[in-house]
């Protein structure tokens, strides 16, 4: 059920926006956030305070993949197996992890810790293979080194995206996504260090774009 | 002479806690945003239009005209919105950038929403990329606090609001109009145009839609001048752009250059391509532009170079393929790529996106026929130019160039039976002298 601070927030979210329909994307992940997926009575709040029929906000619900009707596990762990990645090792990382785990795609271990997925490319094609937990950037991946992360999570250990802070629940980072900070902006580095090649080859040169 | 790389928006990259305002200040950053407020928005715009800036997006419009476009008679108001749901098969350029230096996007979306006219904007990022949405929400939040942003803004009389909205997962909502849909609530399907955006955008307001790289690249013309960028690059296509090496070469990675600068130039700086390997395919811009192969490796990457090549610039997403990849596996990714990302809004793209994945796959397993090559080309000139958006026209890119290019290996997986290829071998795990 939908509680009084998640429906004043759902409100807030609405809020930022000219035409508060435009808030129903954020107002989604919210409900995901205090719901574990999307919900009947998630949907209903949200036609409620959008004042739009909860057909229209299903239709929006169905559309996005990040939005789930079945209950998400602690960590959703995504395997890009778009081209690039899938041939650089990611179908073979998808495949290892699906036997490891018992699970296919889309689906979530008995002790409801880990959901699979492959996913689309998600913009680090310079770290092939690429996953990521919880929508945090797992950057190199090997079959090996995505076990160990998996088992690692299972166990309830500590582990921190190759890019950013340790690693959240799902449904902290959908508050997030929500537009709601969770104060581990300051985490991790400025960037990987394949964002950084031409940068220190241009340094080891004394390359630079020409005075102003 | 300009020097081979020109590191301008990542030259801050490598800087101590680049993302915070403290250390993007330390180095002149706002400088930008205090000239501009000091000119007219109209001197803006032809900052912009005499720099030749061309969209950094994939489509390449010259950004000063659009900004041109917006009627200012219009009494309704004026929206800016940031494109960054990079989700383009190779394209990785602007999710390093938000995530190490959000204050340069910030900044420039300030200086354009001031050129424009604009009281409102709007960051649109794909929701997949929690950290980048972090350092975006806390760039804002300074920026807020610093009063770069909000009501009055260092005393110009200016207001402008900004919000930053996650998307949710829809590859479709790249694509301009959808995303405008998207952005108010609704499932991401593109617009008939007319009307464009300019006209009747977000909320049927004008509304300047642009990409990230664009935007951010705004402060440096503003700060230095637009001789200054136009200085760099080629003719007509100026200055200077992130290019993203992905795949089989030894140092991949984000590599900032003027617009023109070789993929051989590149492989060059990025190490050769990996051990003992040679280069295969390669997209220049993303899986939506066609293939080229190690012929091309002196074309010019620059608007008119690639295009002349018969591909197009795109993105930039340079995704380098070795000899150990089957480009029948690669080519079906990519379709099932588009199938799934088709919206449906228009029968083309819905019923061929399935269709192609349909004849690939059969091919891809050793069955079908030799004719099923044409019957691909049959199906993609049924999509191409006939689909509602570019997403129909980018999913027939990677069939038509890779037939033209390796037919043969098509008709290898006929006579085969099969994949001749070892997937393993094209990993980047793989054991050094594993071979196809």
């Amino acid at each position: 059920m939908i509680d009084e601070k998640t429906r004043s927030e759902l409100a807030e979210i609405a809020a930022r926006y000219p035409h508060k329909r435009s808030g129903l994307l954020p107002m989604l992940h919210l409900v995901q956030s205090a719901e574990g997926r999307i919900t009947a009575d998630g949907i209903r709040v949200c036609a409620e305070i959008l004042e739009i029929s909860e057909a229209e906000v299903s239709g929006v619900a169905t559309f996005y993949t990040m939005y789930k009707r079945r209950a998400v596990g602690d960590y959703h762990v995504g395997v890009c197996t778009n081209t690039l990645c899938a041939v650089m090792g990611g179908d073979l990382i998808f495949q290892r992890l699906k036997d490891h785990l018992d699970v296919g795609n889309d689906e979530t271990t008995e002790d409801g810790k880990i959901t699979l997925e492959h996913v689309e490319c998600n913009a680090a094609c310079d770290y092939a293979p690429v996953m990521m937990v919880n929508w945090e950037f797992m950057d190199n991946q090997t079959p090996e080194s995505a076990v160990e992360l998996v088992d690692d999570l299972r166990a309830g250990k500590e582990r921190h995206s190759t890019r950013g802070p340790k690693l959240v629940t799902w449904r902290e980072a959908e508050r997030v996504l929500a537009g709601f900070p969770d104060d581990l902006a300051d985490e991790g580095p400025s960037a990987g260090p394949a964002s950084l090649v031409g940068l220190a080859i241009a340094r080891e040169n004394d390359w630079k774009a020409p005075e102003a | 002479m300009t020097d081979v790389l020109t590191p301008v928006l990542t030259d801050n990259w490598d800087a101590d806690r680049s993302w915070t305002l403290a250390s993007y200040e330390s180095r002149g950053g706002y400088g930008a945003l205090k000239t501009a407020l000091g000119k007219t928005p109209d001197d803006i715009i032809t900052a912009v239009k005499d720099s030749g800036l061309r969209g950094r997006g994939g489509a390449g419009f010259p950004t000063g005209m659009k900004w041109s476009f917006i009627p200012q008679d219009n009494p309704n108001p004026k929206y800016l919105v940031v494109n960054a749901d990079e989700s383009e098969p190779g394209t990785c350029k602007d999710i390093p950038l938000m995530m190490a230096s959000p204050h340069t996007l910030v900044e420039g979306v300030i200086i354009s929403s001031y050129a424009i006219r604009a009281n409102k904007a709007f960051i649109y990022v794909r929701g997949e990329v929690l950290h980048v949405i972090r350092r975006l929400q806390r760039a804002v939040q300074e920026a807020y606090l610093a009063g770069h942003l909000g009501q009055n803004i260092h005393g110009s009389g200016y207001d402008l609001d900004l919000v930053v909205h996650a998307g949710a997962g829809a590859y479709i909502c790249g694509e301009e109009t959808a995303l405008l849909d998207s952005l108010e609530g609704r499932r991401g399907q593109p617009r008939l145009r007319p009307p464009f955006p300019a006209v009747a955008g977000l909320y049927a307001s004008p509304t300047v839609i642009n990409n990230v790289e664009s935007i951010a690249s705004v402060p440096s013309i503003i700060g230095n001048g637009a001789q200054w960028f136009s200085s760099m690059g080629t003719e007509k296509s100026k200055g200077f752009g992130i290019f993203s090496l992905s795949g089989h070469v030894a140092k991949p990675g984000q590599y900032e250059a003027p617009l023109g600068i070789t993929l051989r130039k590149l492989i060059e700086l990025a190490g050769g391509m990996r051990n003992g390997h040679q280069l295969k395919f390669w997209t220049p811009g993303g899986s939506s532009t066609p293939l080229l192969t190690a012929e091309h490796l002196d074309v010019p990457l620059d608007f008119e170079g690639v295009g002349e090549a018969g591909s197009m610039l795109g993105t930039r997403a340079l995704q380098l393929f070795d000899e150990t990849t089957c480009v029948v596996r690669a080519v079906l990714r990519w379709t099932e790529f588009y199938k799934h990302e088709s919206c449906g809004k228009c029968t083309p793209c819905r019923e061929g996106t399935w269709w192609l994945t349909q004849t690939l796959a059969r091919l891809e397993k050793g069955q079908g026929s030799a004719e099923d090559l044409d019957l691909l080309l049959d199906q993609c000139d049924n999509i191409l130019g006939r689909s509602f958006c570019a997403l129909g026209d980018g999913a027939t890119s990677p069939i038509t160039s890779s037939i033209q290019y390796f037919r043969e290996e098509y008709l290898a997986h006929l006579e085969q039976g099969g994949c001749p290829f070892d997937p393993a071998a094209s990993a980047v795990f793989a054991r050094e002298g594993a071979n196809a």
